[in-house]
């Protein structure tokens, strides 16, 4: 955390994710959302979220792995098939979970 | 006209099927909070302060991998600019009430209340849309932090061997599998997916800024190109 306090870490991520909340339905009729924008914002969640979870399933030990021996990889294509079917977080991570505590046991 | 009270139940009311996916995900939420070492109460203040799941599971992340607190910040911000789009959707519905009501309900803003809010306005306009929205809003924030308390204490309960911490990834999945709803969508993905693990060595964790910039770029451009190829087709 590099000393960074806790708390003060949770009220800036809150006042930023507030003002986007209460953006335009307080701009209401002065301000219109320009349509690139709105376009952009579109692909916001597929794009964060791929960039979270990709480098969290490849890297093994600090380097790219590819191979059987990544278990986080092999639960993580698991996980990922339940996802697609079921679009439902606490079924993927089950599932994920349970796979990777059977991978390592093996 | 029918009055506030009942829009407001109303829109309550409709939300309870969704509440069966807030009560885990912010059950996850909380665990995962003290699984990186947060007390109890701060993973509940995390919620309280912040409500916003997706953005607070890739903070607790970071905190996990020793990153800056300003990348934190950022990431948490990139990630929830789709409430703009929520706020820009829902403003014409709210514009008569007052800001002193308008600000609580944005606060407490969230997919989930979105998604019921506008179900229902696609086939019913209620005589007050915006007590609609609050009932739906307020149901599942009521929901979400009863969910994220019970949690905070659970998490305590979960032994470190456990290596929780892989939960993260598969709930960014899950959450992403949502979001692919077209062939630009996946693009995006795919192009923010790929740049951050190329781009994972950069200092700070701003690799994932940079990916999650570009897989953004690479989803526009897609579906501009789509559309060039529809209107060429239709000549």
């Amino acid at each position: 955390m590099n000393g960074f306090p806790l708390w003060l870490l949770f009220i800036a991520m809150a006042l930023g994710t507030f003002a986007l909340r209460f953006s335009f339905i307080y701009l209401f009729g002065k301000v219109e959302m320009p349509e690139w924008l709105r376009r952009a914002l579109r692909f916001v969640p597929a794009s964060v979220l791929a960039a979270l979870v990709f480098p969290a399933l490849t890297y093994s030990n600090g380097v790219v792995d590819l191979t059987l021996g990544n278990i986080r990889l092999l639960a993580g294509i698991g996980g990922a098939l339940v996802a697609w079917r079921t679009k439902n977080v606490m079924w993927t991570i089950v599932v994920g979970m349970v796979l990777f505590w059977i991978l390592q046991a093996l | 006209m029918q009055p506030k009270h009942q829009d407001f139940l109303a829109g309550a009311q409709d939300s309870l099927p969704i509440l069966l996916g807030v009560i885990p995900f912010a059950v996850i939420c909380s665990v995962a909070a003290v699984s990186v070492g947060l007390t109890p109460f701060e993973a509940m203040g995390m919620s309280f302060i912040v409500f916003a799941g997706a953005s607070q599971l890739a903070v607790l992340q970071l905190i996990g991998e020793g990153a800056v607190w300003m990348v934190m910040v950022l990431t948490a911000w990139i990630i929830n600019l789709r409430f703009t789009m929520y706020s820009a959707t829902l403003a014409p519905y709210l514009k008569d009430e007052p800001n002193y009501r308008k600000a609580p309900f944005a606060f407490i803003l969230s997919d989930q209340a979105f998604g019921v809010t506008m179900s229902h306005f696609a086939n019913e306009i209620p005589a007050n849309p915006a007590w609609y929205f609050y009932g739906t809003a307020a149901a599942i924030w009521l929901t979400w932090m009863i969910s994220a308390i019970a949690g905070a204490l659970l998490g305590t309960l979960v032994p470190a061997s456990w290596g929780l911490e892989f939960a993260f990834p598969l709930s960014f999945l899950a959450l992403m599998f949502a979001a692919l709803k077209d062939r630009p969508a996946v693009i995006a993905a795919l192009v923010g997916g790929l740049i951050a693990i190329i781009s994972k060595g950069l200092p700070y964790n701003l690799g994932l800024i940079l990916a999650a910039l570009l897989g953004i770029g690479a989803g526009v451009l897609a579906e501009n190109i789509a559309e060039e190829k529809m209107e060429g087709a239709a000549k």
